[in-house]
Formats: C-alpha cells, sequence, structure tokens
C-alpha cells in the first residue's frame, strides 16, 4: 500500500481528546544524537510524528566556501562522525572530478580499503546501538571491540584515531607501510568469528526478530519517491549501488555482491547491513593482496598535490612547491564550472555539489546528506506503530546529527 | 538517453544544455520549470529526486542572476542522471514546489528556504528547518558574515550560583 | 588508629566522608552532540571500561545526575536545551565539557555554533582534543574525582563563594561589536529584543 503525504499541521486528531502528546528528543538516548520528535499518540500507538531537527546545525556548508579544498577535509571528516573517512574520500573525489585530476592505481586502492573499512565501522555501531536499543547490551560490546581495531587501523595510517583528515586533493597525507597492510590482514582474520558470534546471538533471536520484523516498511515506490539510497533503499529492493553502477576508485576491478532484499521492514535493513559487512570482507580481502605499488600521489609538478612532507622540511623547491599551493589564488587551477559527483557511503548515496570559483576554495559546496533524506521518511514509516518502535526505526535508519543538519 | 532536442520540442526553445565531465545540465527558465519537471518524471522516467539545492551568485565574476536553484534527477533503472537549474531573483525569489511530484522534496525545498530565502509555491508545510524559528536571517546567502552577526550569544548566563 | 577505640570504627571530618563517597560514585549525564559522542561510548565501552572509575552508570534524566560531560558542540538551537538540563541537574554538581567544540567552539567558527559551553554554564573541567581520546576523558573523570576530594564540602559550600561564570570573560571585544552592529542594523537579529525593534521600525 503506498504512502500518502503526511500533513504537518493537519487537525484529524485535534477533535479525539485521549490523544497526547509526547516530546521525543533532543535529548534522549536513543536518538544517539540531537534531533526531536513531537508524536501525537493513541494510546501507545503513534498517531503522527513530527520531526524537529536543526539542534545540530554548525554551517558546514557556510565553513566550505571560506575553506581550500584541502583545509575543508578536516570539516567533512566530522559531518558522519561513524565513518569519518568515507567523508574525506566523498568530498576529494568530488574536489578531483571537479579538477579533472586522475588517480594513481595506489591510492584508489587505498583509499578503497579505507572506504570499507568504515563501512564495516559504520554497520558496527549502528547495528551495535540499534541493539543496544531494542535490549541486547552483548551484541554492542563485542562490535565496539572490533571498532577498536578499525581505529587502530586508520590511527597506524593517519596517525589520528577518529577524525584522521588522511586524503589530500591527488592523494593522501602519505603512505602506509607494510605494518599496516599485515595489520588490516589480521583484522580479515579476526573479524568473522566476532561476526558470526553476533550473528547468532541476534538475527534469530525471538525478541529481536519480533521488535523488528514487520515494524517501518518502505515499499519500493515508496524508497524512490522519497529519495531513499544505501542499504535503506536496498531493504526496499532498488538494486542500486553507486560502486557497482556508476563505479568509482577501484570498485570496477573488485568482485563483490549488491546486497538486496524485499523485505522493507527494520529487520530486512538489519539483515541488509549485516550481509553488506560480509561484502566489505570480500573486497578487503582482494583491495589488500592486490594493493598495487608505486607513488600514491600524484605527480608534484602536475601543481595540484601537496608536496611530500621530507621536501618541504629539507628543500627550497619543496617549500616553494607547499608555499605555492597553500595560496588561495596560486594553487589549483579551478575551472568556473559546477560538478556534482557522489560515493556510495555507509549510509547511502553521499555526495557533493561543488561550484568552482578562480580561487582554490568552493564558491558553493552542497553535501546531499543521505541522513537528512531519510530522516525525511521518518513520519512516514512510523504512523500507526507502536511508540516503543519509534527507537527500532531510528535505529534502523542510521540518522547521525551532524550529518543530518550540517 | 533523453535527448536535448526532445526537450526542446516539448517544452521550448529556451532549454540550454551542458555538458562538464560526466554531468549534463539542463537551464530551464523558471516559468517553464514546473512543466518540464513533471515531464522528465513522466515520460522520462526519472523517478528519483536525489537533491535540490541552491546557489548564490552575490558578486560571482559573470553571473546575471541572484540565485540558482538546481534539481539532480535520477532514473534509477537505468542510472541516467540528469542536473536542472533554473534562475531567481531578488525581491521575491519563488518557485513552484515539487512537492506533488516528488514526495521526498519536502525537506530539501524546506531547508533551500531557511538557507536562501527562496520560497516554494504550493509546498505543504514551508517553514524553516535547520534554524530557530526567530531567525530571521539566510545564512547562506553570501551577504551573511560566517560568523554571523552574533545571534550565536544572545543568550542568559547561569552562574554557579543560579544553578 | 586513633588509641581507645574498638576495632572498625574510624574518626574522618563529615566533608571528607561525603566527598569520599560523591567522588567514587560520579553518575554522569551523557550530553553528547556529536564526535565526541561516539568517543565517550569508546569509553564506555569495552576496551575502555569507564566503570573501574565508578562512573558507568549512565543515566539519561538530568534528575539523576552529578556530573554533566558535555560532549560535542553546542549550536544555538541547543543551548538552552543544555541549559535547562544543567539547571534540572540536583546539587552538588560538576561539569566536564569535553572536546575542543564544546570548550571554545573548535574548528566551527561559524554563525550557529556557541563559541564554549563555559560562557553560559559553569565548567569545572576542560578536555581538549577533535575528539579526545578515550584515555583522555579518563584522566578527566580521575582529575575531577581528586578535585572533588579536595575542594569538596557536604553543604556544597565551595559553590557558594563563586557567584560569576567560571570560564573566561563571556564576551570578547568583537563579538561585542557585531551584535551592537546587528541591533543597529537591524539585520537578522536573534533575540526577542532585536526582533521587537525590526517590528516597531516597521
Amino acid at each position: 500500500m503506498p504512502l500518502s503525504p503526511v500533513a504537518t499541521h493537519s487537525s484529524e486528531s485535534a477533535d479525539r481528546e485521549y490523544v497526547w502528546t509526547l516530546n521525543f528528543g533532543p535529548q534522549h538516548p536513543a536518538t544517539h544524537t540531537t534531533l526531536r520528535l513531537v508524536l501525537t499518540l493513541d494510546g501507545e500507538k503513534v498517531l503522527k510524528a513530527v520531526p524537529y531537527i536543526g539542534y545540530l546545525h554548525s554551517g558546514f556548508e557556510k565553513l566550505a566556501e571560506h575553506l581550500d579544498f584541502n583545509q575543508y577535509v578536516t570539516i567533512a571528516d566530522r559531518m558522519n562522525y561513524l565513518s569519518p573517512l568515507a567523508n574525506e574520500i566523498a568530498w576529494h573525489h568530488s574536489v578531483e572530478k571537479l579538477l579533472g585530476i586522475e588517480l594513481t592505481p595506489r591510492c584508489r586502492y587505498l583509499r578503497t580499503i579505507l572506504a570499507e573499512l568504515m563501512r564495516l565501522h559504520d554497520h558496527l555501531l549502528n547495528l551495535g546501538t540499534t541493539a543496544l536499543d531494542l535490549g541486547g547490551f552483548t551484541a554492542f560490546l563485542y562490535f565496539f571491540q572490533q571498532r577498536e581495531h578499525i581505529y587502530d587501523i586508520v590511527e597506524l595510517a593517519s596517525g589520528q584515531r577518529f577524525h584522521t583528515s588522511y586524503t589530500r586533493v591527488g592523494g593522501v597525507l602519505f603512505d602506509v607501510n607494510t605494518d599496516w597492510v599485515n595489520r588490516v590482514r589480521k583484522f580479515i582474520r579476526e573479524f568473522p568469528p566476532v561476526y558470526e558470534e553476533v550473528d547468532r546471538l541476534l538475527t534469530k533471536n525471538r525478541i529481536f526478530v519480533d521488535r523488528t520484523q514487520g515494524i517501518g516498511y518502505l515499499s519500493r515506490e515508496d524508497a524512490i519517491n522519497l529519495s531513499a539510497t544505501g542499504p535503506v533503499a536496498r531493504a526496499s529492493g532498488v538494486e542500486r549501488d553507486l560502486r557497482r553502477d556508476d563505479p568509482y576508485l577501484a570498485y570496477s576491478e573488485l568482485d563483490f555482491d549488491v546486497i538486496c532484499s524485499r523485505g522493507g521492514d527494520c529487520y530486512a535493513r538489519y539483515l541488509v547491513r549485516m550481509q553488506e559487512m560480509l561484502e566489505s570482507l570480500k573486497i578487503l580481502e582482494q583491495a589488500i593482496e592486490n594493493i598495487p605499488s608505486g607513488p600514491v600521489n600524484i605527480a608534484v609538478d602536475s601543481d595540484m598535490v601537496l608536496p611530500p612532507k621530507p621536501a618541504v622540511y629539507r628543500s627550497i623547491e619543496g617549500l616553494i612547491q607547499h608555499f605555492e599551493m597553500v595560496m588561495p589564488n596560486r594553487s589549483h587551477d579551478v575551472p568556473r564550472e559546477q560538478v556534482y559527483a557522489a560515493t556510495e557511503s555507509p549510509n547511502g548515496e553521499l555526495g557533493f555539489y561543488i561550484v568552482g570559483n578562480d580561487e582554490s576554495r568552493a564558491w558553493r559546496a552542497r553535501t546531499r546528506p543521505p541522513s537528512f533524506i531519510h530522516f525525511a521518511m521518518f513520519p512516514h514509516m512510523i504512523r500507526d506503530h507502536q511508540l516503543s518502535d519509534v527507537v527500532a526505526v531510528l535505529g534502523s535508519l542510521n540518522i547521525i546529527a551532524a550529518e543530518l543538519d550540517r | 538517453m533523453v535527448s536535448l532536442q526532445e526537450l526542446q520540442d516539448q517544452f521550448g526553445s529556451e532549454i540550454q544544455e551542458r555538458v562538464f565531465r560526466d554531468n549534463r545540465f539542463i537551464d530551464v527558465p523558471a516559468e517553464q520549470l514546473l512543466q518540464l519537471l513533471s515531464g522528465l518524471k513522466t515520460q522520462f522516467s526519472f523517478d528519483m529526486l536525489v537533491d535540490i539545492t541552491a546557489v548564490d551568485w552575490l558578486d560571482y565574476e559573470g553571473a546575471t542572476d541572484r540565485f540558482s536553484v538546481v534539481y539532480l534527477l535520477l532514473n534509477v533503472d537505468s542510472g541516467e542522471r540528469l542536473t536542472v537549474r533554473t534562475a531567481v531573483n531578488l525581491p521575491d525569489p519563488a518557485l513552484p514546489s515539487v512537492c506533488s511530484l516528488w514526495m521526498g522534496a519536502d525537506w530539501m525545498e524546506r531547508e533551500v528556504y531557511d538557507m536562501f530565502g527562496i520560497s516554494f509555491t504550493e509546498h505543504p508545510d514551508l517553514r524553516r528547518i535547520l534554524m530557530p524559528e526567530e531567525f530571521s536571517a539566510f545564512p547562506l546567502r553570501k551577504d551573511y558574515p560566517l560568523k554571523g552577526r552574533g545571534e550565536r550569544h544572545n543568550f542568559p548566563v547561569i552562574t554557579r550560583s543560579e544553578g | 588508629m586513633a588509641v581507645g577505640l574498638p576495632e572498625n570504627i574510624f574518626i574522618t571530618r563529615l566533608d571528607a566522608a561525603a566527598n569520599w563517597a560523591r567522588s567514587n560514585s560520579l553518575w554522569p549525564m551523557p550530553f553528547a552532540t556529536a564526535c565526541c559522542g561516539i568517543e565517550l561510548m569508546a569509553t564506555a565501552a569495552s576496551r575502555h571500561d569507564l566503570a573501574r572509575f565508578g562512573a558507568e552508570v549512565m543515566r539519561f534524566s538530568p534528575r539523576q545526575c552529578d556530573l554533566l560531560i558535555v560532549a560535542g558542540r553546542v549550536v544555538m538551537k541547543m543551548l538552552p536545551v543544555l541549559q535547562r538540563i544543567w539547571l534540572q541537574m540536583p546539587e552538588p554538581k560538576w561539569c566536564i565539557s569535553m572536546g575542543a567544540c564544546a570548550c571554545s567552539g573548535g574548528v566551527f567558527d561559524t554563525y550557529a555554533v556557541v563559541q564554549g559551553v563555559d560562557r553560559f554554564i559553569p565548567v569545572d573541567m576542560y578536555v581538549p582534543g577533535c575528539p579526545p581520546r578515550p584515555e583522555q576523558l579518563l584522566a578527566a573523570v580521575i582529575d575531577m574525582q581528586e578535585k572533588v576530594r579536595r575542594t569538596g564540602t557536604i553543604m556544597g559550600r565551595e559553590f557558594v563563594s563563586r557567584d560569576t561564570s567560571s570560564g573566561p570573560s563571556p564576551f570578547d571585544l568583537q563579538e561585542q561589536h557585531r551584535i551592537e552592529d546587528s541591533r543597529l542594523i537591524q539585520l537578522g537579529g536573534f533575540s526577542a529584543a532585536a526582533t521587537s525593534t525590526v517590528e516597531g521600525d516597521a
């Protein structure tokens, strides 16, 4: 049955005196971050949900107009803080499309590995906290242990465990070494047993299944009409994955499946995320074994990339090159054009619409945030469900407030 | 793939095309916008509205209009993308709402209204979405300073003895 | 051990006994808004385990807590909520400002972000970092315990003496000028006062 638009100010239930209003958020443990819902309830049945957002609006897009392409990566990091590197990769993917930069093979593989690690990172926390909200604490602890291993891996590569600011226009901050590669291999070996354990804990758990199956149904037509992407859309039967349909980085050379489901409910979204983790592991395995050698950044004389740090500190040429690159009006040769490029972030299609000006900062950089678009569907999905289903649906949509509000 | 000729035949010859990298842009006057978008949805099956955004062109060299509003469309089955751009100007920037075509446009249009002050006629619920209701400026306009006009510090201070 | 007392009897000051109890059972109220909230979660989760320091009882109702941890940036739409939560917490209470954004606005020097929560609520402990590592937060909790032990009194006299906000001065001069300018040119005022001036003139 297709969903009808929800009129936010309708008075359809105003004459029913027994309905009551519940304020949910903006500081509530199950929202994990800051979002607010005003629920109109009939007993425990949700008649209407009106979301109020903006409790974390920090002016990301305004900042993008004031920082250059390399500086803004620190801000893009803080957008979806479950998978910081995925935002960096998406941002520089768009910038590199605007500038017309072709990455080196090693960089493409390295970024692919990092992007897939971030997909695991995101799904681990999302599934863990969803289970936590639905009453299962153990899965959260098991999964968080694995997240700590991923933290260690990105820390080894970039020096920071959380907001790495690792990618640069035309490459990355610095190359990884064999230690790092072995660390990733070790993670790939150690992850499946934990995964299986959590799978046994949750997938056929009576309570978990009862609380998610048939909850928050989204049909394929509605998913498309409401612009859903990523795991949410794929759980509703939209067979679309930018990694396969619009390949970027090294995805065209790797073998993986796109996980879809026809279920459309919270349980289907849980299953899709669980299966996607296995696919990510498959991609990681192939990419880490086939990572090409060679330079990780494009050539310095292309005037697009920052010179390596040892050259900056030890030679006058390197210092001059670095200086030229950080001067706003002397660095990149930016076309006065507009470009939209998107990547498949863990949460869905994360794209940037960039307007180029003559200088190396964007005139306008619009983020296409999957959380924002998914949260808009929430009032449609929660109607006529129970109050306790609110956390199940919120968890399955994976709403990240910083990405929601920017 | 939808050709420019088809669109021009159907929706008027003012429609222009521009290609940059793999992006295709269709520029359309604001009057034909709704007609073009509904045509693209129903006849050319661009069934997903990926995003709506706007750009402020104040002081941009060579720009003739103040704002452009950008609609990113996607055909889910074929994967074809199309970007439709239109221009609006002060003092009363307004466009028809596309909520009747794509339900997902609801919040996107509210955000453009909130950030740029471009209103969408016949939108079911056009309110501010990210900024507080009392806020009266439009922060992503180029004439609004990055650090704001002091709104961020207009709050009472709670001291220890009050707490 | 004092002479003449039976076994298992200690003599101490009431203040010290209260501080000992309070400092070892801090109940945090996690006001987690952004990235730091995830690190706060990591601090409480498997590897770092905040429970080792007696502060794992995260209560999401401010009325049951005595330690407010502001984790993440606070924007102007959220600040009234933060203030209300602070007022709802019973005395004695303390506040940890976690991360660069909560301490000073961090990288977000923009129109919407409050440049440090200490301008509007009292803060006892600042944790630098963007976001701070879980170890840093653990250190802050330990320092907090030390501070409670050292300065606490059973009647909360240490709070009464401080009647000004404990952070840096709430306004920098530039900010003050911007506020004055905005009222003069009457563009986009946020406070009720500024809005009413605009209406009055129109």
